[in-house]
């Protein structure tokens, strides 16, 4: 039989604020334990929360960017469950009035544009972080556990799809264009190591052409774009093999072993499910009314694809080059920050797209990968430009830079790349391949005029291919005809 | 009626133990509340918001400007038992129940 999977994710955003979500104490990755908390996060008896304004606009931000409708009024819900990474017993989210609602996002896989529908966009808060000692890292088997409370109350966003991705690869291209945009956004750094970007997935697999939902079960931390996709790969494989040799998917949490692939129920679901939700009566309710929403609208961040358009209409670029540059936020920062010191944008986007991209794609990493600095590209490409280095040597010192960081004048200096226009030295040399090389010049007035070729090519071999060709060419054909 | 088994659910939630004589007080006391609550719903109150908060203030906000925490010493101070700087707690989980 064949299975069409059903795929829906949820993701959590930690903001990018400089302070917690309901309290002062600093937001920062790493770091001493226990040194970023206070009576609020560690929840000590008395305390009282105040909502962070620019968390509230961030959550805004990304409610717009996925075109969500916001409700005029939305409210802070306890959820109540027991853990020790949760200092109060509850964790203040929002439940049956969430901020925003209703959105959607389109992707592009395999050349066929899907709509994804966003359910919810919420607005919640970091809990506690747990160092499990004892047992190897894995929460069974741990003898005991350490709490660091440095990330609790850190601002998190919750992001939940509709149900409506079918297959790992658009749930993978989902989650890359999401990142994208909340990068666009200036709202997280969504560095999913750190895990400021972390996504859980339900899924069920449906025999192909029906449309009714199977039992799902819930994959928790992936915590790449190469887990999300095999992980739920492998779960869409073992719920198929499990149907069809007769058995039935239970409702659970799994948790997947990259090594083994072997899969293990996490947690049972027997009161996971019962959160006695009901309204924080120590938050006032937000009141997102159209001034609010306008006012956040108006100071929002270019997003991608108006980007892309600008760089068509205003700048003249094809619009493939243009998508390519917008489809990450650094290399469109990097390519603007480029035209800052180089004013040719079609030259600038070939160069990014051609050599930046390839030494990128041969590094294997990102633009992090790169050393050169946009200002130091936007040089070379003048000297490029103005004939001072030839084409083929800027691609050498091009690669150069990105590999060591130097500029362009100092590579070009250090090998002596500098490309030489100067007459009377080309005229030189010129001169000397012509006098040691008379067959050729024989063929040459005998009106074999491709014999030029070669005396070109002598003269690059002579100046290690630093000779304007232009000039070369001019050159050669004058002193031949004489 | 709230039954003995719905108390004794809900306390499990809270992790509270109850006393058989609390059992049947708790289980009184939650059905008359219970019960006000099914009046309530007799009346029509399809145009009516649910009251979530009483004070009639909305968007009560804290710039997002960091102050100084507590130090790690003293933020373990309430800890029973703490190391690495971290407070200490027994075993989270037995494999497969929260």
């Amino acid at each position: 039989m064949d299975f069409e999977p059903v795929i829906g994710l949820e993701i959590h955003v930690e903001l990018s604020t400089e302070s917690k979500m309901f309290c002062g104490c600093r937001v920062k990755f790493g770091g001493e334990p226990n040194a970023r908390c206070c009576p609020v996060c560690m929840a000590h008896p008395g305390a009282l929360p105040v909502a962070n304004e620019k968390a509230i606009e961030y959550l805004a931000r990304i409610g717009l960017a996925l075109n969500c409708s916001i409700p005029e009024r939305s409210i802070f819900h306890r959820k109540n469950y027991f853990y020790p990474d949760l200092p109060k017993g509850y964790q203040i989210s929002q439940y049956d009035r969430p901020f925003a609602v209703d959105g959607r996002l389109e992707i592009v896989v395999d050349d066929e544009q899907l709509t994804v529908g966003i359910e919810r966009v919420h607005m919640e808060e970091d809990t506690a972080k747990n160092i499990h000692a004892g047992g190897g890292g894995r929460i069974a088997g741990a003898v005991y556990s350490l709490i660091d409370f440095n990330r609790s109350g850190t601002p998190l966003v919750e992001i939940v799809t509709r149900p409506e991705i079918h297959s790992p690869q658009a749930a993978r291209t989902f989650l890359n264009k999401l990142k994208n945009l909340l990068k666009y956004l200036d709202v997280s750094d969504c560095n999913m190591e750190e895990g400021s970007l972390r996504c859980d997935a339900n899924v069920s697999v449906r025999p192909a052409g029906s449309s009714g939902l199977g039992v799902k079960t819930e994959l928790k931390n992936m915590n790449s774009f190469k887990h999300l996709e095999k992980g739920l790969a492998m779960e869409i494989e073992r719920q198929a093999q499990l149907i069809e040799s007769g058995g039935q998917v239970v409702q659970q949490t799994v948790h997947f072993d990259f090594a083994t692939g072997e899969v293990t129920p996490m947690r049972s679901k027997e009161f996971a499910h019962d959160y006695r939700y009901f309204p924080e009566p120590d938050l006032v309710p937000l009141a997102a009314g159209s001034d609010f929403v306008e006012k956040i609208r108006a100071a929002m961040p270019e997003l991608p694809d108006a980007r892309a358009a600008r760089y068509v209409n205003d700048l003249g670029l094809p619009a493939y080059n243009s998508e390519v540059l917008t489809s990450s936020r650094e290399l469109s920062d990097f390519f603007e920050a480029t035209l800052a010191h180089f004013d040719d944008a079609r030259m600038a986007s070939n160069w990014i797209m051609g050599e930046l991209l390839g030494y990128i794609n041969a590094a294997g990493g990102d633009l992090a990968s790169c050393r050169m600095a946009p200002a130091e590209m936007g040089k070379l490409l003048a000297m490029i430009r103005s004939g001072a280095v030839s084409n083929a040597v800027g691609k050498e010192v091009f690669a150069e830079m990105c590999k060591t960081g130097q500029t362009a004048g100092e590579i070009v200096a250090a090998k002596g790349l500098a490309q030489i226009s100067d007459e009377p030295e080309l005229a030189a040399i010129a001169g000397r391949v012509i006098a040691s090389n008379p067959a050729q010049v024989e063929q040459f007035r005998a009106g074999k005029e491709r014999v030029l070729g070669f005396f070109v090519g002598q003269v690059m071999k002579e100046t290690k291919g630093r000779a304007n060709p232009q000039a070369v060419n001019r050159i050669l054909k004058e002193k031949l005809a004489g | 009626m709230v039954s003995d088994d719905d108390v004794r659910y809900v306390a499990r939630l809270a992790r509270l133990k109850l006393k058989s004589a609390e059992l049947d007080r708790y289980s009184r006391q939650l059905s008359g509340i219970i019960d006000h609550i099914n009046k309530i719903a007799e009346l029509d109150l399809k145009d009516v918001e649910p009251t979530s908060h009483v004070t009639r203030l909305e968007n009560v906000f804290r710039a997002d400007t960091p102050w100084s925490s507590v130090s790690q010493e003293k933020a373990l101070l309430n800890a029973p038992e703490a190391e690495a700087g971290a407070f200490k707690v027994p075993q989270i989980l037995e494999a497969g129940e929260q």
